[in-house]
């Protein structure tokens, strides 16, 4: 047996285990540590302003409820019972909103994507909707979707659905169309079908495309629940109709909190689906 | 339209020894290029064959039309095995599989039984020195591991007809030449007829019983040489008088055919 004098200098070499991966966290780290307080000062900054517009409509105009003091704001967020449940409960069902219209654009957008990817005919033939379904304006075709199919979840659904659309379709058909040539003829050197195909090569391949388009489908799919709220008020509306109603009654900190609660879920499904893509890909990917 | 059908008498030569048989091949491109025209060309049992020519000039495309990836466009071509290993460029591995995974692939997509898979791959891996390695991903590897994996790859469906398409070309000098002694050795222990594409003659002499030159495009062969020293060879026989000789002879073929 011949010695394996190229695989001894696996510790030097850049391309190799140890410092790929010590590179890869290292860095990572330091670089983590170095920079918290860098968005904590931002942070502090725009806190800091906020309170001085807030003293100036506040003494100034007199309308405290335009822009309210940010401790009221986190009082009525966290401490105030009356408003805080209310607040927690439409969380829940706008959470409910956007999970339900992600995973049904999700399943609608890969079905369509495979389907593209199967054909150059297909891809002609059906590319031009998804743009199109992308530059409708939404805020148009809304009156039309509660008409239709009436003024509850369904219709709060089905707007979400067509808002987060669009990433996860060209993304996904991006990704599968990303194999290279010479994999492909791998495959089919050894009489792998479609469905093979597709399966051991195009889908994992095609995976961190996937997450970038659920990441920016499940932040895109936030604003569609709340955009679904303020037109589809029956049933048991969440945050879009909390936003509404605390405005309608000049609560000022109760519009903010709702504000600042539905800008936090936005923020929460974008890191977990971030979370979720470094689990899945983040061994053979550097998914960022 | 060519088609590929088993060998059945090839003149002076057994039937069972020749795994491929190239007459008069040529390939034109639906766009109006030419690549090959008239190549005769045989592979037989034992024989490790090289290609030799100047980018471009169609020794890619006889190997694809030998792996059935395109057709001749005209002539006859008999490939006369089943068990082709083809090696591209690109280690061309699977990112997200593992070593072994990788290894096993090609076993898998011939829906070898569990067992059978796991025995060809561990066998494989051992056959390119990858034992220890089995769950590195492929970006943990060096090139020439790398492009290991993808030899393994090949082996576990043990070809009779193996086909190199410049799998060496991106790596370095070193690690080349190391390659080339573990395939001398695999060539020798494995009883496979290797067809290999390379720009390189002192590679294409040091792993052939044979080396052809190819002239540019449209791609016709323009000599052919018997490579006489014996195997298994000494890696010292890249610095003998003998290999150097042959090497400028080839040289100076291919100079001549591109001038």
């Amino acid at each position: 047996m011949a010695t394996l004098d190229d695989t001894a200098p696996v510790t030097t070499e850049p391309t190799t285990t140890e410092p790929a991966t010590s590179g890869a966290r290292g860095p990572g780290r330091a670089r983590r540590s170095r920079s918290w307080w860098q968005p904590a000062i931002v942070f502090l900054l725009v806190i800091g302003v906020w309170y001085l517009v807030a003293v100036y409509y506040d003494r100034v105009k007199e309308l405290s409820w335009v822009v309210p003091y940010p401790h009221l704001v986190l009082h009525e967020m966290f401490l105030n019972p009356a408003f805080t449940t209310p607040l927690v409960d439409d969380l829940v069902q706008t959470s409910i909103v956007t999970g339900t219209g992600l995973g049904v654009a999700v399943v609608i957008g890969g079905l369509w994507a495979v389907l593209m990817s199967q054909a150059r005919w297909l891809e002609q033939s059906l590319y031009p909707y998804a743009v199109i379904l992308q530059t409708i304006p939404i805020l148009a075709i809304v009156p039309l979707i509660g008409t239709i199919f009436g003024y509850e979840f369904t219709s709060r659904a089905i707007v979400t659905v067509m808002i987060a659309l669009f990433p996860l379709v060209s993304n996904t058909l991006f990704g599968l169309q990303s194999v290279d040539r010479a994999q492909r003829e791998l495959f089919r050197l050894q009489g792998a079908g479609r469905w093979t195909t597709l399966t051991k090569l195009q889908f994992p391949a095609a995976l961190p495309a996937i997450f970038v388009g659920l990441r920016t489908a499940a932040g895109l799919a936030v604003i569609g629940a709340i955009v679904g709220d303020q037109f589809f008020q029956r049933g048991t509306p969440g945050l879009g109709v909390l936003i509404q109603v605390s405005n309608a009654r000049l609560n000022g900190p109760g519009t903010y909190a709702a504000i600042l609660t539905a800008s936090l879920l936005g923020v929460a499904v974008f890191l977990l689906f971030g979370l979720l893509g470094r689990l899945a890909i983040g061994k053979w990917f550097d998914f960022t | 339209m060519s088609t590929v059908t088993p060998v059945e008498d090839v003149g002076e030569r057994s039937a069972a020894a020749v795994l491929l048989d190239f007459r008069d091949v040529s390939m034109q491109f639906p766009d109006g290029t030419r690549a090959l025209t008239g190549v005769d060309l045989t592979v037989a049992r034992g024989e490790f064959v090289s290609v030799v020519g100047p980018s471009g000039c169609g020794k890619s495309t006889l190997l694809r039309i030998a792996s059935g990836l395109e057709h001749a466009s005209g002539g006859t071509t008999a490939v006369a095995s089943r068990r082709i290993g083809y090696v591209f460029q690109d280690a061309t591995l699977l990112p997200w599989r593992s070593v072994r995974r990788n290894v096993e692939l090609l076993a898998e997509l011939h829906r070898m039984p569990k067992a059978e898979r796991a025995a060809r791959t561990a066998a494989a891996v051992d056959l390119v020195g990858l034992t220890g390695f089995e769950k590195h991903l492929p970006r943990q590897l060096s090139g020439g591991m790398r492009m290991r994996v993808s030899l393994a790859r090949s082996l576990t469906l043990d070809p009779e007809l193996f086909l190199f398409d410049e799998p060496f070309g991106a790596l370095d000098e070193i690690t080349r030449e190391r390659l080339n002694d573990e395939l001398l050795r695999l060539f020798v222990r494995q009883g496979f007829a290797g067809l290999f594409i390379t720009h390189s003659v002192a590679e294409a002499v040091y792993l052939s019983t044979k080396v052809v030159v190819m002239s540019g495009r449209p791609g016709s062969i323009v000599g052919t040489f018997r490579v006489p020293f014996d195997l298994p060879r000494d890696p010292d026989l890249r610095f003998t008088a003998e290999y150097a000789a042959l090497v400028g002879e080839i040289s100076h073929a291919l100079r001549e055919a591109h001038s």
